[in-house]
């Protein structure tokens, strides 16, 4: 239980995924211009991300270890969160058109994010249990979310704020996500696994 | 032999996975009507909101569901409106090309400003900032509003602190018409510029306008009395002319003390031109020895 708190805590604040690894920045710089968007990507990238821990975990544990397919982790893990994603698409799409809505535009974009790859690599390298790996996928997305929600919410005030020319549009992003980034490193080193 | 293996595994597991996908496209399969994709693909496909739809997608379905008149899409103009019809088997019924146009002429030049604002680029909250930086409390503080909501690129700010509408690029939409907090713009027919305007929106008094602004419409009724088509009114202590009425005949333009009425053909008024008109409206009054 401990550990899984110490998990949790870990890659919210400590060992951000977008803010201390730099994982996932695309998303991070492309859809953070307004609150609504990001509250959906957020959304998405939570469910997304716990999901294909989790598959990606049973698929590592049960078939590419027994038969010594280590190598092919990468290959693998692409073609099953591209395919999850889309599964999850079409079923969202007949069960809950609402929520398609709001999370349907989200979903392909995050399909090839380096963000969840790197939580199902992670996953593996760090050699978790099924429920730390769960866990850990939860734990990532929800740093995501939040570091994507703070930056929204610093970019819509930006909209208003009179910005030298030369520093107008990804120069001012760039710089805002750079020390967005060095505030984050305060967490750093206070707890470890 | 290690290839063999990395070759089926992966060729088992992408099998599975088609299968999987395969079968939930079958299950999870959701109608729609083609003909929403048809329109759509006619649409300029700006998103631009205009016809009171959240995107062109939605305008599409409400089209073919019939909820919504096929003209409603303004950027796309009649070609669109014709080819949504054509698709859709309906009748066309035309509409009017509009323009959006800018009914203040206080520039930086003209208008006198009561303090400097040096706050948030936003005509909103600098208006709410003890009524404005302007003297005038009705004319254009020239922040650009209309400019960032315009989906089409159409309106920029001059040199002279007034918004110049491109009269290529406006299509009409009337969104900027909307984010003026002012109430500065209004969408008229284009009709090739056809028209004589009074460019000014101040309803205060003659001596407060030319206090704030020396090219503002002081409610003096020069022109009306001189309009042979009656196509000028008063709106309270403001004069209107009315361009369906309007010959274009210009004998308005000369007997206006501060120099507000413009043809439409002078459109966009440009940095500069404020005060051509100006002096060429004076010459003619002296000519005349009025």
């Amino acid at each position: 239980m401990e550990r899984l708190l110490a998990i949790i805590f870990i890659y919210i604040l400590v060992d951000n995924f977008v803010l201390q690894r730099f994982l996932g920045i695309c998303p991070f710089i492309g859809v953070s211009r307004k609150m609504e968007t990001a509250i959906g990507m957020s959304m998405a990238v939570i469910f997304v991300m716990t999901m294909a821990t989790l598959v990606t975990w049973i698929l590592n544990t049960f078939v590419l270890v027994p038969y010594e397919l280590e190598y092919l982790q990468i290959v693998t893990f692409i073609l099953v969160i591209a395919s999850l994603v889309q599964l999850v698409e079409t079923a969202l799409r007949k069960i809950s058109p609402t929520l398609y809505q709001g999370l349907g535009i989200f979903l392909p974009l995050i399909t090839t994010n380096c963000a969840i790859m790197g939580v199902a690599l992670l996953a593996v390298r760090e050699e978790f249990t099924f429920v730390e790996a769960v866990v850990f996928g939860i734990a990532a997305s929800i740093g995501f979310s939040l570091a994507l929600v703070i930056m929204a919410g610093i970019r819509e005030r930006l909209e208003m704020a009179k910005i030298p020319e030369a520093l107008q549009g990804s120069a001012i992003t760039l710089i805002t996500a750079g020390i967005l980034s060095l505030a984050f490193l305060g967490f750093s080193g206070m707890l470890t696994l | 032999m290690q290839i063999a293996y990395a070759i089926i595994a992966l060729g088992l597991i992408g099998l599975l996975f088609g299968l999987l996908l395969s079968i939930a496209a079958r299950v999870f399969a959701v109608k729609t009507d083609p003909r929403v994709d048809a329109v759509k693909d006619i649409l300029p496909g700006a998103n631009c909101g205009a016809c009171g739809y959240a995107g062109c997608v939605n305008f599409a379905a409400a089209v073919v569901k019939g909820e919504v008149a096929a003209n409603a899409c303004i950027p796309g103009g009649e070609e669109t409106t014709r080819a949504i019809a054509e698709e859709l088997g309906l009748e066309v019924t035309d509409s009017e090309p509009l323009i959006a146009t800018v009914f203040c002429i206080g520039d930086n030049e003209h208008a006198a400003d009561l303090f400097i604002y040096d706050g948030v680029e936003d005509c909103e909250v600098a208006g709410r900032f003890n009524g404005g930086f302007k003297a005038c409390g009705y004319g254009c503080l020239g922040l650009g509003n209309c400019v960032r909501v315009c989906p089409f690129e159409a309106i920029e700010i001059g040199s002279h602190g007034l918004p110049i509408v491109d009269p290529d690029a406006c299509t009409g939409c009337g969104l900027c018409v909307e984010a003026c907090p002012r109430d500065l713009i209004q969408t008229l027919p284009r009709r090739s510029g056809q028209g004589h305007l009074v460019l000014c929106s101040s309803q205060d008094r003659g001596k407060t306008v030319s206090k704030a602004c020396s090219v503002g419409c002081i409610g003096c009724r020069a022109c009306v009395k001189e309009c042979p088509q009656e196509a000028i009114e008063m709106d309270d202590k403001l004069a209107v002319i009315d361009i369906d009425k309007c010959d274009d005949c210009g004998r308005c333009v000369p007997v206006c003390p501060p120099g507000t009425i413009y043809p439409r053909t002078a459109l966009p008024i440009m940095p500069g031109a404020i005060e051509q008109n100006k002096e060429k409206a004076e010459a003619v009054s002296s000519e005349k020895g009025t």
